[in-house]
């Protein structure tokens, strides 16, 4: 390849790594239009694992209740002003699981009582009427069997008060569905007490007079007037259409995220000038170059990051810092080969040449395993292990670009063949 | 450096170093982390006052009357609490009740993970291992599938497995160790931690030999020839193999030291292997072969 050529590509790459440094240097014109996505372990806030009770519901239905009862939490979530909350589904094995990520969230115990106090609605036919009618009387008994009418059907609800007792009533509305099987429930238990349950508690069971339809219901319970409120405006907000319970949650403070963040960059940082210094000293002229390779390889591999949008976490940045380590392995295994070629008295830019040549094959080898065992971490597991694989993946891939190419155009520009 | 005619030396120090860790493994077992037995990790700051680790231990034992829980100092003057799954209701009173006896207090970190979850993210890890494990098997026989003389390739991929098994057990035994002298669990990361060393462990043999085979299309193949073809061929790549190591070394130092806190075992795990694994490289999987080569 001939020089000039070099020069080209040479001149390109570094525009590129100056254009990437303006790009993810927090504070510089890259911020404005795609600022960085920091994880909750690094701004604070709370990661909440519900898992999503579906025994109640027919398979058929499975996605779509799963589906609205995401939309449901991702409503009062979006109430608590946190930038950008998550709400997302999983599956695992036979369940389903509901995520919640609210990053930089201030009152994290509020935030649970909050997304815990969704309703979950459900109506119930009355086989056998027990005697204590309390409002302790849960679902659980034998004497309930749960009708498919629940929170899910109901699409909105209104304070009302009884014209004689002046006792405050919730009114729900159903949806066409629901106006429908309320309809059928209605008709199938005249003269029969129908019970309503709010979150597992029986909150009446009136006897259906005649069929209603229209899909209008009304609950008269001991509410009290604040109680009634609270309810309407929970209801509006949305029901749940399959009770949720929270099995796992991690929580971050904000300055312990904030304190991880800047004492791990620091980190990369002194062990980043540790490497430099070790090339230079080392390998002196090669060294020096080396070492410019580097500081592109950690330009790009942010840009990358920054562009692919990947959430930056204290996983992620261990990865990226742990492949900085590796990064410079093409170089030296270049370095070692090119020095005993020169030392059999082969002239350097020919060494140079060689020495990449012959050292190619144990570099693509090398990585390999590491690559291999990134990408299956990367798809079997989540959470820490998952960041950390994906950003050793990106940091192998493109080091073996830097420490190849950036470097050889380098050397070929720079050296003289003496 | 003659490292295969003092290889009995170097044998016999990696055979030390693996028997403890066997022993240790045996005799200590392991502490598993919340991540896979479930649990909660809960770490608080005392703002007013300042409290020392046993008397929090004491009022959590006395007060709340939470069995099996421990209380180490963490970093920055916080506590770390290790406790079986504390429910949200329970976590929000046990909250209200440490504030009222020792005053204000800022919640770093709160993690509760349910037995579900801990058993779901342990069959993960197990599956990520044994897949890792395969690929890395199936890569070493890839690499050596070509038959060379006057070792046979699979001999090759036979010693690189023992080189791989050598660097998994001795991080494994420390841990074990540290975990009966400080609490040190094993948890997800660890494991991870393992496979990332294993995967570094593999490519580093690879190397070795790699310039032994390619040393050796010149050479002929008597016994004496070809433990020099040997020595050589490590001694050509050692400095590589230290270097390399080093500089990977220089930033997990840095981040052991200066980085986050919970890094740190993390890290930990992936320095000892990458030592254990650059010796396991120059002076086990080369005297290895060429004592294979004897019989």
């Amino acid at each position: 390849m001939n020089k000039r050529k070099s020069i080209v590509i040479l001149v390109l790459i570094l525009a590129i790594a100056v254009l990437a440094g303006f790009f993810v240097f927090p504070g510089a014109f890259g911020n404005k239009f795609l600022p960085w996505k920091l994880g909750l372990d690094l701004v604070g806030g709370a990661h909440l694992i519900y898992e999503i009770d579906t025994s109640q519901i027919l398979e058929n239905d499975r996605e779509s209740v799963v589906e609205g009862l995401r939309d449901v939490i991702e409503r009062r979530v979006n109430l608590f002003g946190v930038s950008e909350p998550q709400v997302f589904t999983a599956q695992s094995g036979n369940s389903d699981r509901l995520i919640v990520e609210l990053a930089g969230i201030k009152d994290v115990s509020l935030a649970i009582q909050e997304i815990g106090a969704t309703p979950f609605l459900l109506f119930a036919e009355v086989v056998n009427f027990p005697n204590d009618l309390t409002g302790t009387t849960t679902l659980t008994q034998d004497n309930f069997i749960p009708t498919e009418l629940t929170g899910r059907y109901v699409i909105g609800a209104a304070l009302t008060f009884d014209n004689i007792t002046s006792q405050s009533q919730v009114n729900l509305s159903f949806n066409d569905e629901g106006a429908e099987l309320f309809e059928k429930i209605t008709e199938a238990n005249i003269g029969k007490p129908l019970a309503v349950f709010l979150d597992n508690q029986l909150i009446t069971a009136p006897i259906v007079q005649a069929k209603i339809s229209g899909g209008q219901a009304q609950i008269t319970g001991n509410f009290t007037l604040n109680e009634a409120r609270a309810l309407v405006s929970r209801f509006n907000a949305g029901a749940l259409p399959a009770p949720i319970k929270l099995i796992g949650q991690q929580t971050v403070g904000a300055s312990l995220g904030e304190d991880s963040l800047s004492q791990t960059i620091f980190a990369g940082t002194i062990g980043t000038i540790l490497i430099i210094l070790f090339m230079i000293v080392y390998y002196r002229g090669f060294g020096f170059f080396a070492a410019i390779a580097l500081i592109i390889y950690i330009l790009l591999t942010l840009l990358i990051f920054k562009l692919l949008s990947i959430t930056f976490t204290l996983a992620g940045i261990a990865g990226i810092i742990l492949s900085i380590g590796m990064a410079v392995d093409a170089n030296i295994l270049i370095f070692e080969r090119t020095k005993e070629e020169i030392k059999k008295g082969v002239a350097k830019l020919p060494a140079v040449e060689e020495g990449f040549k012959r050292a190619w094959l144990s570099i693509r080898d090398s990585n390999i395993t590491t690559i291999m065992t990134s990408v299956i971490l990367y798809y079997i597991t989540t959470g820490f292990v998952r960041g950390f694989a994906l950003a050793l993946l990106i940091g192998v891939v493109i080091s073996m670009f830097s420490a190849i190419t950036v470097t050889r155009t380098m050397l070929r520009v720079f050296t003289k063949n003496l | 450096m003659n490292i295969i005619g003092h290889k009995k030396i170097y044998l016999f120090f990696a055979f030390i170093l693996v028997s403890a860790s066997v022993a240790s493994i045996l005799v200590f077992g392991f502490r598993y982390g919340i991540d896979i037995v479930g649990g909660t990790l809960w770490q608080i700051k005392f703002i007013e006052n300042k409290v020392s680790a046993e008397a929090l231990n004491q009022f959590i034992a006395s007060e709340l009357k939470v069995e099996g829980t421990q209380v180490a100092s963490g970093s920055t003057e916080s506590l770390i609490i290790r406790a079986k799954e504390i429910s949200e209701e329970n976590h929000q009173e046990y909250l209200a009740k440490i504030n009222s006896e020792f005053g204000a207090i800022e919640e770093l970190r709160f993690e509760t993970i349910g037995s579900v979850i801990g058993q779901e993210l342990r069959d993960k890890a197990i599956k990520a291992f044994i897949l890792v494990l395969f690929a890395i098997s199936l890569y070493i026989a890839f690499v050596f599938r070509k038959v060379s003389r006057p070792v046979s390739s699979w001999k090759y991929g036979v010693v690189t497995l023992i080189t791989l098994f050598h660097d998994a057990i001795i991080p494994i035994g420390v841990f074990a160790f540290l975990g009966y002298l400080y609490g040190v669990e094993i948890d997800i990361n660890f494991i991870v931690a393992v496979l990332v060393v294993m995967g570094f462990s593999v490519h580093d043999t690879i190397v070795v030999f790699d310039r032994i085979r390619e040393n050796l299309k010149f050479g002929s193949s008597s016994k004496d020839e070809f433990n020099a073809v040997v020595n050589a061929s490590v001694n050509q790549t050692i400095a590589r193999s230290i270097n390399t190591s080093l500089t990977l070394l220089f930033v997990l130092f840095a981040i052991y030291f200066l980085g986050a806190i919970t890094l740190k075992y993390f890290i930990l795990t992936i320095i000892i292997g990458t030592v254990v694994g650059t010796y396991s490289s120059i002076f086990i999987a080369s005297p290895l072969l060429t004592l294979w080569r004897r019989r």
